[in-house]
């Protein structure tokens, strides 16, 4: 697509005027259309930056550095295959544990809460979002995996039959920091983002259809099931994006809990790594040109997966409502 | 629905019954969540809050020490940030509600902006490093103001936009009429009258870019000392947190929950700030 901008074309917003302004308008005019375009410049820089940067070690290694799981500063040789399906698959568990809660969240607020404590509630949920990657990092290695070791890793162990699938995905050592307590403290950081977006998809929905519903005997589950969530259906999805795109891009939190190894996780409990934790990790440790240019690649990679994600969220919300 | 009126009546009010402790459940893991992270900063952070913390530089291990350098350095970070970021962010989300509501690159540039308010904060570490770190040869705070003034710009431009376009129609008519350039209508009526709007959106972007550790790692780095001097490694609380917590003293990591408290109660005190600002606003209007 391309974008031609000579003179910023002043579209008649609200105030009708007759003439084009004096000259302090049109300069006025001309700041604020700089300041929009330098976002535009900003994040163009960004993307071509990723490129130039991660050059070395696209040329080098070409198609390969998508297939293999292979990192080996010692060698040189580095595929990011292992990141990738590491950064895929903890944020879609994470997803999939976020997603009933938030909509459980976001109902809770908007049918059930009793009004006094609606905005105190809300406001709390709210700012779990609020609560900074690092600390829930920190929180995560600290507090959650020492508990979640021996309140739910070891018990799920325990309950595996040998040879059965359930044994293969709990297999490796119960020690806290793995793929799936990355998930759930994933799932804990989105979880407000999805609620949020929710709850205002679910207000937009007219009482009258809703009191409808009711009228003809509905319980809140048939009401919530056969009218809400149709109505915001677009929105919602959009919404789950949303959060599905920052539990992609999220840096430090992971970094902290996800253990840390290349290569594939091999269970639920397996050390494994993010792009953005291995970027976290040894950027400023990089060995060499080309380990900086893998990493940047990693960047580059992460970049497209998380644009595709937020611009179909954008979208499919933008469809739904103008959120 | 017929289906589900046909349904016998004791399996529909069970559902009802589940479905909705459910979702008291749901909230329920939230919120005890929240209390379960607060207790632990609480718990682990408050001890090592003393006078110190305010006076002293980091230490070595071992030694006595606060986050002074830390806590200066993160001020003045965020402070640039926030000064560029604000300029860049009024400017522009003005230009998208005011002149481009309908344009074609108006909606370029809106949904770039989304894309660039929800866009990975490491990224944008990686872009400020190629552009500003890796040509001068050096970490500098300079440049971690600058990256955290690109994850702020974007949300002031949203919340900007956002406001203004709730201004009525007629504001901006009346103003006019009474013969006044379009400059002045927006900056002594428009701007006038969404101007606590406009100061939640700073004070969110304040919050968020006040705990960002990604972008700051391989910027501003990190720097033992207490320094002015932004041209070189600036320390800050996010790093220190990153730095000290994962390493065997005891001193460092009680430090680090010191920090990750100071953080956070400034992320959520400024957030609650905003909200009340918020309320106020919709009240009166």
């Amino acid at each position: 697509m391309s974008v031609t901008v000579d003179v910023p074309v002043a579209v008649p917003a609200a105030p009708p005027r007759s003439a084009r302004g004096t000259g302090w308008d049109r300069a006025f005019e001309i700041l604020c259309f700089s300041a929009a375009t330098l976002l535009l410049t900003a994040l163009g820089g960004l993307v071509i930056s990723l490129v130039i940067g991660g050059w070395p070690a696209l040329s080098k290694f070409g198609f390969a550095f998508f297939t293999s799981a292979e990192w080996d500063p010692v060698q040189e040789v580095y595929g990011a295959a292992g990141a990738i399906v590491g950064t895929v698959v903890s944020a879609g568990l994470a997803l999939l544990l976020a997603l009933p809660l938030a909509f459980g969240i976001a109902i809770f607020l908007v049918e059930l809460c009793p009004p006094i404590l609606r905005r105190t509630i809300g406001t709390a949920v709210e700012l779990l979002a609020g609560i900074p990657s690092i600390v829930y990092g920190m929180w995560g290695l600290f507090v959650f995996a020492p508990w979640f070791a021996k309140h739910v890793q070891m018990p799920m162990m325990m309950s595996a039959k040998p040879g059965s699938l359930w044994e293969k995905l709990t297999a490796g050592i119960p020690n806290g920091a793995g793929i799936f307590t990355a998930s759930v403290i994933l799932a804990i950081m989105i979880l407000p983002f999805i609620a949020a977006t929710m709850r205002e998809l679910l207000m937009t929905i007219p009482a009258t259809v809703r009191e409808s519903a009711y009228g003809l005997g509905s319980t809140t589950f048939e009401v919530i099931r056969n009218v809400s969530l149709p109505y915001v259906r677009t929105g919602a999805i959009g919404a789950v994006m949303l959060g599905l795109g920052r539990a992609l891009g999220e840096t430090m939190a992971v970094t902290f809990v996800i253990g840390n190894a290349h290569g594939f996780p091999t269970s639920l409990f397996s050390p494994g790594s993010t792009i953005a934790s291995t970027i976290a990790n040894e950027f400023t440790e990089a060995t060499g040109e080309l380990h900086l240019a893998a990493l940047i690649s990693l960047g580059l990679v992460l970049f497209v997966i998380t644009f595709t994600v937020l611009a179909l969220a954008r979208l499919l919300i933008g469809r739904q409502q103008n959120l | 629905m017929s289906m589900a009126a046909a349904a016998p009546r004791l399996s529909r009010r069970l559902g009802e019954i589940v479905f909705l402790s459910a979702c008291w459940v749901a909230t329920g893991v939230a919120l005890v969540a929240l209390a379960a992270i607060l207790w632990s900063l609480l718990t682990k952070g408050v001890g090592g809050l003393d006078l110190n913390v305010f006076t002293k530089s980091t230490p070595a291990p071992g030694n006595e020490g606060g986050l002074l350098n830390a806590i200066l350095g993160s001020v003045m970070m965020c402070v640039l940030a926030m000064i560029g970021a604000a300029l860049v962010g009024f400017l522009a989300g003005t230009w998208l509600s005011e002149f481009a509501r309908d344009s074609r690159y108006g909606k370029v540039v809106r949904f770039l902006n989304d894309v660039l308010l929800s866009a990975p904060s490491i990224l944008v570490g990686l872009f400020v490093y190629e552009i500003l770190v890796a040509p001068l040869k050096g970490f500098s705070g300079f440049a971690g103001a600058v990256a955290l003034g690109l994850i702020a710009a974007p949300v002031i431009t949203r919340t900007t936009e956002d406001v203004l376009r709730l201004q009525p129609t007629a504001l901006r008519e009346a103003s006019v009429a009474l013969g006044a350039p379009v400059w002045r209508t927006i900056f002594t009526v428009i701007w006038k009258s969404a101007r606590s709007g406009m100061l939640t959106g700073a004070l969110l972007a304040f919050a968020r870019i006040s705990g960002e550790t990604a972008p700051l790692l391989f910027t501003a780095l990190n720097n033992q000392f207490l320094s002015l001097d932004l041209t070189k490694p600036t320390a800050n609380l996010p790093v220190v947190i990153a730095n000290f917590a994962l390493t065997a003293y005891d001193d460092w990591r009680r430090l680090a929950w010191t920090a990750a408290l100071l953080i956070t109660a400034t992320v959520l005190v400024v957030t609650m700030l905003a909200r009340i600002l918020l309320r106020g606003n919709t009240r009166s209007s």
